[in-house]
């Protein structure tokens, strides 16, 4: 058991999960250094895809399985997905209050985000593999 | 709603409407836009992945009408969210603080983004038609 002087909590109060869980600094610093890599990422796709908006299939194809292409898209995808989750994480902790609701969205929202991430970088592997 | 009772703030219609406001609820709002948004680049990689027609239907849906309204709807809560981050992260190194600059910023932010989107659907109706 922690027995920090300075904690003025009851030792019931932190078992029960109550206060201050602690991830606090983290989420914020992963929240803003998502964020500038998505400054980077998101305007790369936005002229890629741009570039690509006349291409027939073939094309599109072979642009998106060049190697630089195929890594950005999968740092866009899953920076884009873990940036949306502590951004939909507080939107939930602010607006739902009701405590099943609220535990079943965060959960839902991490399983959806793992999904899409790994389907696009499924997708992403077949493309630039030619699979 | 709340299982739990307690004192609430006044709500939105208390205040009067200010532009710091506005800001702040639209980077929400384009966050859920854009945190849905991504799992539509995922549909794109995967259709993409998985053959010709697969893509050619990918892009008959975002051709149509609806496709248009939310691909539109969707570059300007990408540039939206992007213009008002960058104006979040000059604010969390310290900067801007002032009311003047933070309502300059404000509008800024609204009006970059509708600038951008504006010429990104130039460009992509100029260039030869929609994708």
């Amino acid at each position: 058991m922690s027995t920090n002087a300075k904690d003025l909590r009851n030792p019931l109060k932190r078992a029960r999960g109550l206060g201050s869980a602690q991830f606090g600094v983290s989420h914020w610093w992963t929240q803003r250094v998502t964020a500038v890599g998505l400054v980077l990422l998101g305007l790369w796709l936005v002229i890629t895809v741009l570039g690509l908006q006349h291409a027939d299939y073939a094309t599109a194809r072979a642009t998106m399985a060049k190697p630089w292409n195929a890594v950005l898209l999968v740092a866009f995808l899953i920076t884009s997905l873990w940036h949306a989750v502590l951004g939909l994480q507080v939107v939930i902790e602010d607006y739902v209050h009701t405590r099943w609701k609220e535990v079943f969205l965060m959960v839902a929202i991490k399983f959806l985000a793992v999904l899409g991430a790994l389907a696009g970088a499924l997708a992403v592997l077949r493309i630039a593999l030619g699979a | 709603m709340a299982d739990t009772q307690r004192p609430l703030s006044p709500h939105l219609q208390i205040y009067k409407w200010q532009v710091q406001m506005v800001t702040s609820i639209l980077h929400r709002a384009t966050g859920i836009v854009l945190a849905v948004g991504t799992l539509l680049i995922v549909w794109g990689m995967l259709s993409l992945a998985a053959g010709e027609d697969a893509f050619n239907q990918f892009k008959v849906c975002m051709g149509s009408p609806l496709g248009m309204i939310v691909m539109i709807g969707w570059s300007w809560a990408f540039f939206y969210h992007l213009c008002n981050g960058v104006r979040h992260l000059v604010q969390d190194a310290g900067a801007g603080y002032a009311i003047s600059q933070f309502v300059r910023s404000s509008w800024l932010s609204v009006i970059i983004s509708m600038v951008l989107t504006l010429l990104v659907w130039v460009y992509v109706l100029t260039a030869g038609g929609a994708a």
